[in-house]
């Protein structure tokens, strides 16, 4: 049988004059860097996200200790450190990873891009998750969430229940409207699928995953996001209902 | 059978290219996928048209050399190479898409033929060992455990056909990359270069415009040697103990 994949002269393997770009082997070029500081900020973020949703469940302890508690976050370390100072420097832990989260995101994006300049006309997925595919936009929506979410309940400023309220109040007021409580439930929705990829993709990335792990890795991963998210959607759909007023 | 293909056409790398249908009777289900497109080819000469490029060489599913997009899937609907890939896997009236594999370091070259030379410049910024050469050591001379011989040796089946790349939504060739980097990482010959080999492998797979990895999997659910998500693992946190280490690649 004739074979007739021969090239074309003047098209052989030489066209390809190599890579644009000289390797990078310092510390920080790698992609894998890149990777690590996703996974140790994102690590750093499910710390917060267990405490902060702890937190929440005392709305069911009623206005008094939800209020108290709160005012006990302003008040941590005192009286050795003055008002406000550990949670400023919770605040800015988060900040710093937040901002080093989304550096790496948008760098592993670029390259991502650039990594498939035609796109294919038929590509089917083959094994991946719903969750791994939206990490992208998923991370989006939550940096836009978490925006509103600050405005709303920490600052009062988005709330019905306005800026001199106390935090009980303004949970109450503001998760009396459905439309406000669906956009929660789905913005932790969205959390959820982040966290279930993040934490199977954290444990990759960090090289402490194996054939072994894999399976009881993912099924950790859907298990912990499903019991925090719900934890989650307790406070807002409890407010709904009217078991928390 | 009978088939419509759908097939991307390219002249040059410079050409713009699109797809073109074709339509193919008398499909033996026995055929291998290569071979239709050999009996394709057959006709379009007889047609006094150019005949579609593909690469293929040993036929056997070892050398690496062929792989197509198919249908949207790397090597097509069954795990393995498109040359080992049988017409009896698809049904009388298909269409068939066939692309070639769309990476940033795998630029077209024509038709469905990519140059994947940008793969063995990965190996050669460290996939190999600095060995002296001579007469062969003693088989016992360095002795590896059975659990890492064959972790090394399950690595070692990477054949380089660059399914890995093709099927990656971010166009990441991790798992060939890591695939070596495991291979050589768990065998002694491979310990005194393991720090400044995965540096320098990484940073030329960042290079050649291939993506990072996100930790999907698809890569390796088309594997058609079906390198395991572990290897991935493996570069990582050798990547990041070199890092610890302060590894700097001696050039």
């Amino acid at each position: 049988m004739a074979t007739v994949t021969t090239q074309q002269a003047g098209q052989s393997a030489g066209a390809n004059p190599g890579p644009k770009r000289q390797p990078n082997t310092g510390r920080f070029g790698s992609s894998v860097f890149k990777k690590a500081v996703m996974a140790v900020t994102g690590i750093i973020f499910v710390l917060y996200l267990i405490a902060h949703m702890v937190g929440n469940l005392k709305a069911f302890a009623g206005a008094e200790t939800f209020n108290s508690y709160s005012e006990f976050l302003r008040e941590l370390g005192e009286p050795i450190l003055p008002r406000l100072t550990v949670l400023t420097i919770i605040r800015i832990v988060l900040l710093v990873a937040v901002a080093a989260h989304i550096w790496a995101a948008f760098s592993l994006w670029k390259q991502a891009k650039r990594a498939r300049p035609i796109a294919y006309q038929t590509k089917k997925r083959v094994q991946q998750s719903y969750a791994s595919r939206t990490m992208r936009w998923g991370g989006v929506i939550l940096i836009l969430f978490i925006i509103w979410h600050i405005l709303d309940l920490t600052l009062g400023a988005v709330n019905p229940a306005g800026r001199d309220s106390l935090p009980y109040g303004r949970l109450v007021e503001g998760f009396q409207n459905p439309v406000v409580t669906i956009w929660y439930a789905v913005a932790l929705i969205a959390l959820g699928m982040h966290i279930r990829h993040g934490v199977w993709s954290a444990t990759q990335t960090l090289g402490h995953s194996n054939k072994r792990r894999e399976r009881a890795l993912n099924v950790f991963a859907t298990a912990f996001a499903v019991v925090l998210i719900g934890g989650y959607l307790l406070i807002p759909f409890s407010v709904l209902f009217g078991i928390i007023d | 059978m009978k088939l419509t293909l759908r097939v991307w056409r390219q002249p040059s790398p410079q050409v713009k290219g699109k797809m073109a249908n074709y339509h193919l009777t008398d499909v033996s289900e026995d055929m291998s996928f290569l071979e239709m497109l050999d009996v394709l080819n057959e006709q379009l000469i007889l047609d006094g048209e150019d005949p579609i490029a593909f690469d293929h060489d040993c036929r056997e599913g070892i050398c690496g050399s062929c792989g197509l997009m198919i249908n949207g899937i790397a090597h097509g609907p069954e795990q393995t190479t498109t040359c080992q890939l049988h017409m009896r896997s698809f049904s009388d009236g298909d269409t068939i898409d066939i692309e070639p594999w769309r990476s940033g370091g795998f630029p077209v070259v024509k038709d469905l033929v990519v140059d994947r030379s940008a793969f063995d410049r990965i190996i050669s910024a460290g996939g190999f060992i600095s060995a002296p050469t001579g007469t062969a050591p003693d088989a016992h001379a360095n002795p590896v455990p059975k659990v890492d011989a064959d972790a090394a040796f399950d690595a070692a089946t990477c054949i380089g056909c660059g399914a890995c790349v093709a099927a990656c939504p971010n166009g990441s060739a991790m798992l060939f990359t890591a695939a070596k980097v495991t291979h050589l990482g768990l065998l002694p010959q491979g310990q005194p270069e393991r720090d400044s080999r995965v540096v320098k492998m990484v940073a030329q797979q960042d290079a050649e415009d291939f993506g990072g990895c996100t930790n999907i999997g698809e890569c390796s659910a088309v594997c058609p040697k079906g390198i395991s998500m572990e290897t991935i693992s493996r570069l990582n946190h050798d990547l990041l103990g070199a890092l610890r280490a302060n590894a700097v690649p001696t050039s």
